[in-house]
């Protein structure tokens, strides 16, 4: 059984069917990906893992217990960590502070009232982030007020902002979206050596086919909210239904 | 020291230093001279400034932080006036139980208005705290104040828990059960700590300056400076820093694994006890309360002070209240008399005509000034008394950098 | 049944006021997206363009009575209105007597130039800054609009009689079948009442009948996608607002008849109408108009003594206390749409 299982999830819009039956096992460490054209329900079926959107029937479950009906806080000290598609980070902070807002979380849990103790003081989680950064090549950057700095670092300290809470599944939506190709080439670099060094699940929507079959083990096509086929990016590249959707009937 | 940086300490320093030497910093002219009337350096004004610097410091510690505006923080400062009103009134005159039911009674306010307040964000959260201090103002201007005074007629209810538009008032009938009911000579006792009574004050006469020190001042500036520190090392902390972060991107704040509800509301009860203790403050100072202190314009005013000094700096607050109770008293004193022996200098035409340009804003006029100045700020000067500090610091050290390397340049040439 | 149509009728009056006001805050707020502190000040400058009015329309000058001398034996004089002698003593006295309606003619121009220069000089500059900034620069504005007055007009109300062919009440109950004397109301909140019906319903007609009023409903529905399609919206934005003010104005016209004009009754009427939007559903037209006229009569209802002998007050904190209520039962109030101001 995968971590993450989904089953028989419908999820309608007045009279627009957005997701139908959609089926989707994600083992664990592995990278799976799941990709569609626009309109076929990616964001949707993002949304309902996450908690900002609950099916109208179906089931979701991760690592044994069922995410319905959770806030998406809850899912995330689940062991669920998301990564926005542009990218969401605490433009007012500095690269540290947002750092350590993830290491709280995962430390105290979704609340906590140290209103006297100093964040300076917080010397374990101050390493833990400063690790992070490291890792993410973004150390000398610690101080710095993170609006400031360009598209990709953000996107940078926002994985690295998940990844410090050590997730069971890393949620990617688009990263790459509207990035240069080095940029692009950097990020699934950083994704790979993220997966090799620390081993964990990631589930990635995206629309790059580059980025997909660079980084992808399992990939699960989309199409008008159901999914048309799950296999491996070989047999998905020659796949004919694949195709179809892509390109359309005529082709 | 006490847990706080290099920065932070010598900060409260320089607080604790001008709170200490207040009475001598704010009375700089001598007594009769044509500018004593720019002194402040008297208990009663001494003692707003630092009770409205707890009010806006509390009012900070929402707004500066988690950018969620509340217009009815008077709603708290109310709410702690009376409490302390009945705490002199059912047991004593002694200071601190009364300001401690201050803070215990905003708190439960502050609970019961947060928890409905914060389902909303933005402009509806303002609006909300709004309503509820409006309501707690005609709560206690009318229904609180009628006659609930049980079969036995003690009286102490005769005018309900408020006393309505006068305002609640010490009586001769309170019970004082832990105190005197009356003093000695049949008055009604005075508000204390431990005997030491707040109106107290001693004057010390250096030639033509007199120096007051009185004893509600420098207990007030106590706790104030108590009340900065909280809020220094609140700003400091990993609660504070959520806080931030709520207003940064609550959105990332969630899918981060942080429920910002609870934080939300921690921060709004304890701003809403920073508030009830200065309306507690006022009270010991003078013993009176009325419904007034709950209106809007009361909220209106904390506001002010906030961002007048600067919104989410720690100093900011503290300025903001000094500076606008300083100006409300100075200019609101002020009138047409002293105008013209300002510019009788001048011809009379030109005189006249000064007089009357200046003359709307002067006196009566205050508020008219206080209005054009605060739109003043909110339009050019975002950040502040604070954030204009730092820039004419900054305009100052690029001009000496600059004088500097031409200094530096000029010989090699 | 007739105590419960009097209390209805009652609350008309304040209900029109609340509705007008809640109107152009609606108006604003959905179509620039801004809280506008400042609408209260605008329904007091209006109703004090019927005081001025009524004060222009009577300036007088001195005029002796011939054959007649005062105690001190001078020549008696009386003030005579220079409008006596522009159109004669009877039109004259007419036109003084209906100076709060024909200050309608006056306060138009006024607040449609108040709202053009608010928009342009101040509002405008505030499109892009947080919500917080809007409410505290308009909420300044506010403070200085009213200080204005009071430095001019003074602190005290200033009554600007209605014309006396409204003063007075007549037996409404009589007119539709109930036993006379139960229904007492007064001619001229019935005539504000209907003035309230014409001014909404012009604002509605214009909404839903010309171009512009189909762009501006267009931009309140989806505010990007209509500056997508390249019409000019800060025009349109800027005559908006011009047309709210002059709502809230024409509003306090009328109203001074019922409350004698003071330089606070803005900032009172203004922190209601807050709570009539809000309980209507932040930038619903229909709701606000709605909310408007439930509450005013709900606050009328609050107020019968027999009410007020159990719980005294009432009628000070029902509107908040309805308000909380519905927010909490109804977040987005009673016809909100979803997605406004939930960011």
């Amino acid at each position: 059984m995968g971590l993450l299982e989904v089953k028989d999830v419908n999820k309608r819009f007045g009279g627009l069917q957005a997701l139908g039956n959609v089926n989707l096992s994600v083992a664990e460490q592995t990278v799976h990906a799941i990709i569609g054209p626009n309109g076929a329900g990616k964001s949707t079926l993002l949304n309902c893992l996450v908690g900002k959107l609950i099916p109208d029937t179906g089931s979701v479950m991760f690592d044994g217990q069922s995410v319905l009906g959770r806030t998406p806080f809850e899912i995330n000290q689940m062991g669920i960590s998301r990564v926005f598609q542009t990218p969401e980070i605490f433009g007012d902070l500095t690269v540290m502070e947002n750092m350590l807002i993830p290491c709280f979380a995962k430390r105290d849990g979704s609340f906590a009232l140290h209103g006297i103790r100093s964040v300076v003081s917080e010397g374990e989680l101050r390493d833990q982030a400063e690790q992070m950064l490291e890792d993410v090549n973004m150390l000398d950057k610690r101080n710095m007020h993170s609006a400031s700095m360009s598209r990709g670092d953000k996107r940078r300290l926002e994985m690295a902002m998940c990844l410090v809470q050590n997730p069971k599944l890393l949620l990617l939506d688009e990263p790459t979206a509207g990035m240069a190709r080095a940029d692009t080439n950097n990020t699934i670099d950083l994704l790979k050596e993220i997966k090799e060094k620390r081993n964990i699940t990631i589930a990635i929507i995206e629309h790059d086919m580059h980025v997909v079959f660079s980084l992808a083990e399992r990939i699960t096509v989309l199409a008008q909210g159901t999914p048309l086929v799950e296999d491996t990016p070989e047999n998905i590249k020659g796949h004919p239904k694949v195709k179809e959707a892509y390109l359309g009937e005529a082709a | 020291m006490f847990g706080l940086d290099k920065k932070d300490g010598s900060l409260l320093l320089i607080v604790t230093a001008l709170v200490i030497f207040a009475p001598f910093l704010l009375n700089p002219f001598p007594e009769g001279s044509a500018l004593a009337q720019f002194n402040a350096g008297y208990p009663d004004l001494m003692q707003r400034f630092v009770i409205f610097g707890i009010f806006a410091i509390g009012f900070n510690i929402l707004f500066g932080l988690t950018g969620y505006l509340s217009f009815g923080h008077a709603a708290f400062l109310g709410v702690g006036s009376y409490a302390a009103m009945w705490m002199f009134k059912l047991f004593g005159m002694n200071v601190l139980p009364a300001l401690a039911l201050s803070m215990i009674m905003s708190a439960l306010f502050a609970v019961v208005i947060g928890y409905v307040s914060l389902r909303r964000s933005g402009i509806y959260f303002s609006i909300l705290t709004l309503a509820f201090a409006m309501m707690s103002y005609a709560l206690a201007y009318s229904v609180l104040a009628t006659d609930m005074d049980g079969p036995t007629q003690q009286g102490l209810l005769q005018k309900g828990l408020t006393g309505g538009e006068t305002g609640l008032q010490l009586t001769l009938q309170d019970p004082r059960i832990l105190g005197a009911q009356t003093t000695a000579d049949g008055n009604i006792p005075v508000p204390t700590l431990f005997g030491l009574e707040m109106r107290s004050a001693t004057e010390l006469v250096l030639g033509d300056w007199v120096f007051t020190f009185s004893a509600g001042y420098y207990f007030s500036a106590v706790v104030m400076l108590i009340a900065f520190y909280l809020s220094i090392r609140i700003f400091r902390s990993p609660f504070g820093m959520v806080l931030r972060s709520i207003k940064s991107n609550q959105q990332r704040l969630t899918y981060t694994g942080m429920n910002p509800r609870p934080y939300m509301l921690a921060a709004f009860v304890i701003s809403g006890m920073y508030a009830g203790l200065a309306g507690g403050l006022m009270a010991a100072m003078d013993p009176l309360a009325g419904p007034e202190r709950m209106f809007w314009t009361a909220s209106g005013e904390v506001v002010l002070m906030t961002i007048l000094g600067g919104v989410g700096t720690l100093i900011g607050p503290v300025l903001g209240a000094g500076a606008i109770k300083y100006m409300e008293n100075i200019i609101s004193k002020i009138n047409s008399d002293i105008l013209h022996s300002w510019f009788a200098f001048l011809p009379d035409g030109l005189e006249d005509f000064i007089v009357a340009i200046i003359y709307p804003f002067i006196g009566k006029g205050w508020h008219l000034t206080l209005g054009i100045i605060f739109m003043l700020v909110v339009i050019f000067l975002p950040g502040g008394l604070v954030q204009g500090g730092q820039k004419l610091a900054a305009l100052f050290r690029r001009k000496k950098q600059e004088d500097t390397k031409s200094a530096t340049t000029e010989p090699a040439e | 049944m007739d105590a419960i149509i009097l209390q209805i009728l009652n609350g008309l009056d304040k209900g029109s006021a609340y509705a007008l006001i809640a109107l152009g805050l609606t108006l604003i707020f959905g179509t620039l997206g801004v809280v506008n502190f400042a609408h209260g000040a605008l329904f007091m400058i209006g109703a004090f363009c019927a005081v001025t009015l009524s004060r222009l329309l009577s300036l007088s000058h001195e005029v002796a009575i011939p054959g007649q001398v005062d105690f001190l034996g001078n020549p008696a004089t009386r003030d005579v209105p220079y409008v006596y002698d522009i159109f004669g003593e009877a039109a004259g006295a007419a036109i003084i007597d209906w100076s709060v309606p024909l200050a309608i003619l006056l306060a138009i121009p006024v607040m449609i130039a108040v709202g053009v220069i608010m928009e342009r000089g101040l509002i405008k500059h505030f499109y892009k800054r947080p919500h917080a900034d809007q409410i505290l620069v308009t909420f300044g504005l506010a403070i200085v609009l009213q200080e204005i007055i009071k430095y001019y007009y003074g602190a005290n109300p200033i009554p600007a009689p209605a014309p006396q062919a409204f003063v007075g009440s007549f037996d409404f109950g009589a007119l539709i079948g109930f036993e006379p004397g139960t229904i007492i109301y007064p001619y001229w909140r019935l005539v504000y009442f209907a003035f309230a019906v014409v001014i909404i319903g012009a604002v509605f007609a214009f909404l839903q009948f010309t171009t512009f009023g189909m762009v501006v409903r267009a931009g309140m529905a989806d505010r990007e996608t209509v500056g997508l399609l390249g019409i000019n919206i800060d025009k349109r934005f800027t005559i908006m607002f011009g047309l709210a003010a002059a709502v809230a104005g024409l509003a306090g016209v009328m109203y001074a008849p019922i409350t004698s004009p003071n330089y606070h009754m803005g900032m009172d009427f203004l922190v209601l109408s807050f709570v009539v939007v809000v309980v209507g559903g932040m930038g619903s037209l229909p709701g606000a108009v709605l909310a408007g006229f439930l509450l005013g009569i709900l606050e009328s209802f609050a107020s019968m003594r027999e009410v007020l002998e159990i719980v005294p007050g009432l009628n000070q904190i029902i509107i908040y206390l309805v308000a909380i209520v519905i927010l909490l039962t109804r977040p987005r109030g009673l016809m909100g749409r979803k997605g406004v101001m939930e960011d």
